[in-house]
């Protein structure tokens, strides 16, 4: 599904990811970990392609294809899609609108599809303004759920969200995810960032990264270093030289 | 060239012109009144509405002695060389007169069509009586071969106690012509007056400043103006409430876009009452080299009120753009969809027809390219 080559990315002329490599094969979900400033949002930001994130050196691949240089509409008519942490305002443009104008799916579906993640009202606000922390990832799921990519990036998914939410939140990725399917039937997959490691409750991840400082330090079974980093935080990583 | 005397005379292109305008070409369907005026020939006044008379404004005072008390008391005549103009000429034009407690279903429509290279001198008037109720659409345009000219209306308008008035204005003139509307209007107790002005087509030169004096008490003014100017247009635009009685408030919000004219977006709200409410609202984008120059002025007079102003001018911030292309959108489709938010002001009470209308002047600016 998606390979990482030897990732260099710059954020405002400053070297953020001094070269990541890392593989997700179809039907398998990453977790993330790492601290803050590690460059977690960055590397997502990257894989999408947005502007302030420029790549120096290394590739991208997705599903075969060379996507370092696409640009971010591409990527996401390719199958990527993203959850934004912290999306921006959009002052006039209604949230059903504008979902609407993302997809081919009749006018139905998308009422239907709000309904169930508790975002009927919001279809007639404006996009993101005044939501509250759990209305802006209910809104971002609702937004992803439309879109349905193959390869599905959460940044920070239980950010600002209380128990009831997390529940919802968790549901509906993991639908995204397909985990309610069967594991030799799912095809799409995920990189997950989390600090807390909530979302593990709802979606079963195969593979656990740690990033310090812009370098992959470390990989394996998620609930195992997020277990130890519970523990002893990020030091142990640190030192850690893979 | 040969009179005009009905909407078949006048070319598919101009009608479809007046379509966009918010006027309807082709019968009096979903519309309580029309006025149609090319150059200064009246084509057609009339209302099918209860209590409701859409009269010419020579008619209207041969008519009703009172209308007089009226004529010229919200708009000064001798205020510039544009009113003088008017005064000094025929009195062409509209008076609508919504009598006492008359409520209209439909908007009424007012078409000011300028079919040649003249200046077209109109002077207008809405009447609303006590605890009447209209909405107004003002379609303006020009012919797509005049190439140059010019249009001075007088608009005066007087809302009566508990009545209430929506105006609706979209402008859609032609590259070479100038437009001086000078437009008063007076609110008496509980009286509300709604203003919503659309002006997105080229237009050399568009300068206004209608002022709504809000005499009586719990009155209310609401000012709503969405503009955008292209190369070679200059529009300066604004509006004023003058809060004259205890309990008035006003509020001015414009959404504007250069793409590479000039905007000039003027607020004020004068406060000479207590227990005034004023706000006013201006954001502006810069699209392409033009100017937008936003000039809000709040000014109190005596203790107890609340005056506020804000007023931005940038770009789409980009991280904006890119939110809505990680959806799938592309660039361009990406910010056509935020400037058309951008410009989308709802504004509470404006019948659907209405905001239908406004809705497809923002859209039909697509086809304009921004």
């Amino acid at each position: 599904m998606l390979e990482v080559r030897n990732l260099h990315v710059e954020v405002g002329g400053r070297e953020v990811l001094h070269g990541v490599s890392f593989t997700i094969p179809d039907g398998q979900t990453h977790v993330l970990l790492g601290p803050n400033g590690s460059g977690k949002t960055t590397l997502l930001r990257t894989l999408m392609g947005f502007a302030s994130s420029r790549v120096t050196e290394g590739s991208i691949i997705y599903n075969g294809t060379d996507v370092t240089g696409k640009p971010v509409h591409e990527r996401a008519k390719l199958g990527m899609g993203i959850m934004f942490q912290r999306p921006p305002t959009i002052s006039g443009l209604k949230l059903g609108k504008f979902i609407q104008a993302t997809t081919n799916i009749g006018t139905d579906t998308i009422p239907v599809l709000a309904e169930n993640l508790h975002m009927t009202k919001f279809l007639e606000r404006d996009v993101n303004a005044g939501f509250s922390g759990g209305e802006i990832k209910r809104s971002e799921i609702l937004q992803l759920t439309v879109q349905n990519p193959s390869f599905v990036m959460l940044d920070e998914p239980e950010s600002g969200v209380d128990v009831e939410n997390m529940s919802l939140l968790g549901h509906a990725a993991a639908r995204l995810l397909e985990k309610d399917q069967h594991i030799n039937a799912r095809t799409k997959s995920g990189l997950i960032i989390t600090h807390t490691g909530y979302i593990l409750d709802y979606i079963e991840a195969d593979v656990g990264y740690v990033l310090i400082d812009g370098h992959l330090q470390c990989s394996g079974n998620p609930r195992e270093i997020l277990k130890s980093v519970k523990a002893s935080g990020y030091k142990e990583c640190a030192a850690c030289r893979r | 060239m040969p009179q005009i005397t009905g909407f078949e005379d006048i070319s598919k292109e101009d009608r479809d012109r007046l379509t966009l305008t918010g006027i309807n070409t082709e019968n009096m369907d979903g519309r309580s009144g029309s006025f149609v005026m090319v150059n200064d020939h009246v084509l057609h006044a009339g209302s099918n509405a209860e209590g409701i008379e859409t009269l010419m404004i020579d008619k209207a005072l041969e008519k009703y002695d009172w209308v007089k008390d009226y004529f010229w008391k919200a708009v000064p005549q001798d205020k510039d060389q544009y009113t003088k103009y008017v005064a000094e000429h025929p009195q062409k034009g509209y008076c609508i007169i919504a009598h006492k407690g008359a409520k209209a279903t439909f908007p009424l429509q007012s078409c000011m069509f300028l079919a040649d290279d003249t200046i077209q001198a109109v002077h207008n008037m809405v009447i609303a009586e006590e605890g009447a109720e209209l909405h107004l659409i003002s379609g303006c345009a020009s012919s797509m071969k005049t190439k140059t000219g010019a249009h001075y209306g007088v608009n005066e308008i007087y809302v009566g106690k508990n009545a209430k008035v929506t105006s609706t204005m979209i402008h859609t003139w032609g590259e070479e012509i100038e437009v001086f509307p000078r437009t008063g209007a007076v609110i008496e107790e509980g009286g509300t007056f709604l203003s919503n002005y659309v002006c997105m087509r080229p237009t050399k030169m568009v300068q206004m400043y209608p002022t709504a004096w809000l005499r009586g008490e719990h009155a209310v003014a609401r000012f709503s103006s969405v503009i955008v100017a292209g190369t070679g247009s200059y529009v300066d635009a604004g509006s004023r409430a003058v809060l004259q009685a205890p309990n008035t408030s006003a509020e001015l919000i414009t959404r504007a876009i250069t793409n590479g004219g000039t905007i000039i977006s003027r607020g004020a709200v004068v406060a000479e009452a207590p227990r005034t409410k004023g706000h006013i609202e201006c954001r502006g984008l810069i699209l392409k080299d033009g100017i937008m120059h936003a000039i809000p002025e709040i000014e109190g007079h005596v203790v107890d009120v609340e005056l506020s102003h804000e007023a931005a001018v940038g770009k789409i911030a980009r991280d904006e753009i890119e939110y809505l292309m990680a959806r799938g959108l592309s660039e361009e489709e990406a910010t056509a969809t935020i400037i058309r938010g951008f410009l989308d002001v709802k504004i509470d009470g404006l019948p659907p027809a209405l905001q239908k209308q406004i809705d497809a002047a923002i859209d039909s600016a697509d086809d304009n390219g921004y």
